[in-house]
């Protein structure tokens, strides 16, 4: 991924920066300039809010056929993840083996490596969920 | 005024190995070397952890301890011998990742294993003048021995942070002292990917020499003795070397123990003696006195005389947090998977 496009996207992937619509309440990750559901309405009424962190897991599955830049982590699990606060995301799940976890799941981000380009090339860091290690914020 | 800690973050990786599997590998004895180290296991980061993700778990549970607005940090100085990139500070991506950014200064430190004592040095200045409100210090490793080296058995991965200030704070450092000499115990040149040492030269005019000497010029500044001290950590290249140090200063086993940590989780490099001394935060109590004394290599001693306050159980409410939360439930690799985590295996071009 080119180096421009990542760095934009660095609130986001680093911490789970969204947009709220001012209109009619909805998150949206990765945020959104104008409201899928208000479109006009929402123009200028659009917010950055920051996702708690943490959610649980709606569904996953077992990567065996990994991509390159995960080559070296598989089998490793993907899922969709249900955040606190309404929004849904997909993302590696990270420090478990597929028995240790299952639909409902509580997960919270991390920080993880997410590819490089190349052994000479920029690193890319964001966020991969984990099984719950923590008291939940409150909110 | 006082300058002290006013939160702090830890960060152990999850994966675990143990010397007598090395030893299998190797065709060497390493039931003899894990007894000789005293490491019985040590922590190995996965294939997606670096210092910079390191740096970042261990500040973001700094954070997460206490109620510090991220933007009144002026400072973040994160001292390692394994950053990721060559030219590119890994406290810019820390200050990213916490919220700190723009609006402060940031800086990669490094002095082997004593980096991240450095930069606690350096932020203590800072907010004692006044230049800013909080300042950031981390040490966080990766380090690898080259395979079958002795160092091989326990060099390690984890990271620490502190957070210093002169208000809320949780652990007051009455004195600082260093001690820095020309010595060529332990180096790595640039471009190398594992360091060179010194062999028995890393033992009596290195290790012992520094953290001996500046625990005691220490002592002395601060008017005290071994027994004014509640606990004491060191450096812990391995899990003997601090408790001959401890036993020569005077110090005795109930002092030393809650510190000591590579035995279970080896050589952390820059965060050994900060985890060590996190360690000690999660289970200490207001009136408590700390001895703290670094090493790094080439060489020279950072050390600390810390006094707890009552501010410490504010920050101790999340378990989660503490240390032994994060030694514990590790699970082991076998030496195979440990390499192939490690970047330790040779791949086609190409692939990684
Ligand atoms: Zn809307």
């Amino acid at each position: 991924m080119a180096i421009p496009r990542f760095w934009r996207e660095t609130p986001s992937r680093y911490n789970l920066f969204a947009s709220k619509c001012g209109n009619c309440g909805e998150v949206h990750f990765p945020p959104r300039f104008v409201c899928p559901s208000c479109h006009r309405k929402s123009i200028g009424r659009m917010e950055s809010i920051k996702l708690c962190g943490t959610g649980k897991i709606l569904s996953y599955s077992v990567v065996h056929d990994a991509p390159e830049d995960f080559e070296m982590q598989k089998p490793y699990i993907i899922a969709i993840i249900e955040m606190k606060d309404g929004v849904r995301l997909t993302a590696p799940i990270i420090d478990c083996d597929e028995p240790d976890i299952g639909i409902g799941t509580e997960v919270e981000a991390t920080f993880r490596k997410l590819g490089e380009e190349g052994k000479a090339g920029v690193i890319h860091y964001g966020y991969k969920f984990r099984r719950m290690n923590r008291t939940p914020p409150e909110k | 005024m006082d300058v002290g800690i006013v939160s702090y973050g830890a960060y152990v990786p999850r994966w675990r190995i143990t010397p007598v599997e090395i030893g299998r590998v190797w065709g060497t004895d390493g039931e003899a070397i894990s007894r000789g180290l005293n490491v019985k296991s040590k922590s190995v980061p996965s294939p997606d952890e670096d210092v910079i993700t390191m740096s970042v778990e261990a500040a973001r549970n700094l954070m997460r301890r206490c109620k510090v607005d991220p933007k009144d940090i002026g400072a973040i100085y994160v001292g390692s011998e394994s950053h990721p990139y060559a030219v590119k500070p890994t406290a810019t991506i820390v200050a990213e990742a916490i919220e700190a950014a723009p609006d402060l200064t940031a800086a990669d430190y490094e002095f082997a294993c004593k980096a991240g004592t450095a930069a606690i040095q350096t932020c203590m200045g800072l907010v004692a003048s006044n230049m800013m409100k909080y300042g950031m210090a981390i040490g966080t490793d990766t380090s690898q021995g080259a395979p079958g080296d002795a160092l091989e058995y326990s060099a390690s991965a984890g990271g620490a942070a502190f957070l210093i200030g002169t208000a809320d704070i949780a652990a007051r450092i009455n004195e600082t002292y260093s001690f820095t000499t020309d010595t060529p115990d332990f180096w790595r040149r640039e471009g190398e990917m594992y360091p060179r040492h010194g062999g028995r030269f890393t033992g009596e005019p290195a290790y012992f020499k520094h953290v001996l000497t500046c625990g005691k010029n220490l002592m002395e500044i601060a008017g005290t003795s071994p027994e004014d001290y509640d606990y004491v950590v060191f450096h812990q290249p391995n899990g003997k070397f601090p408790l001959r140090a401890a036993k020569m200063l005077g110090f005795g086993k109930e002092q030393t123990t809650t510190g000591l940590l590579s035995p279970m989780i080896g050589n952390t490099y820059s965060a050994a003696v900060l985890l060590g001394l996190a360690s000690i935060l999660d289970v200490s109590k207001p009136g408590d006195r700390i001895l703290a004394v670094a090493y790094g290599s080439g060489a020279g001693s950072d050390a600390f005389d810390i006094t707890v306050t009552e501010q410490i159980t504010e920050l101790r409410k999340d378990p989660f947090l503490l240390v032994s939360n994060m030694i514990s439930g590790g699970k082991y690799l076998d030496y195979a998977t440990y390499a192939k985590f490690r970047g330790k295996i040779t791949l086609a071009e190409g692939s990684r």
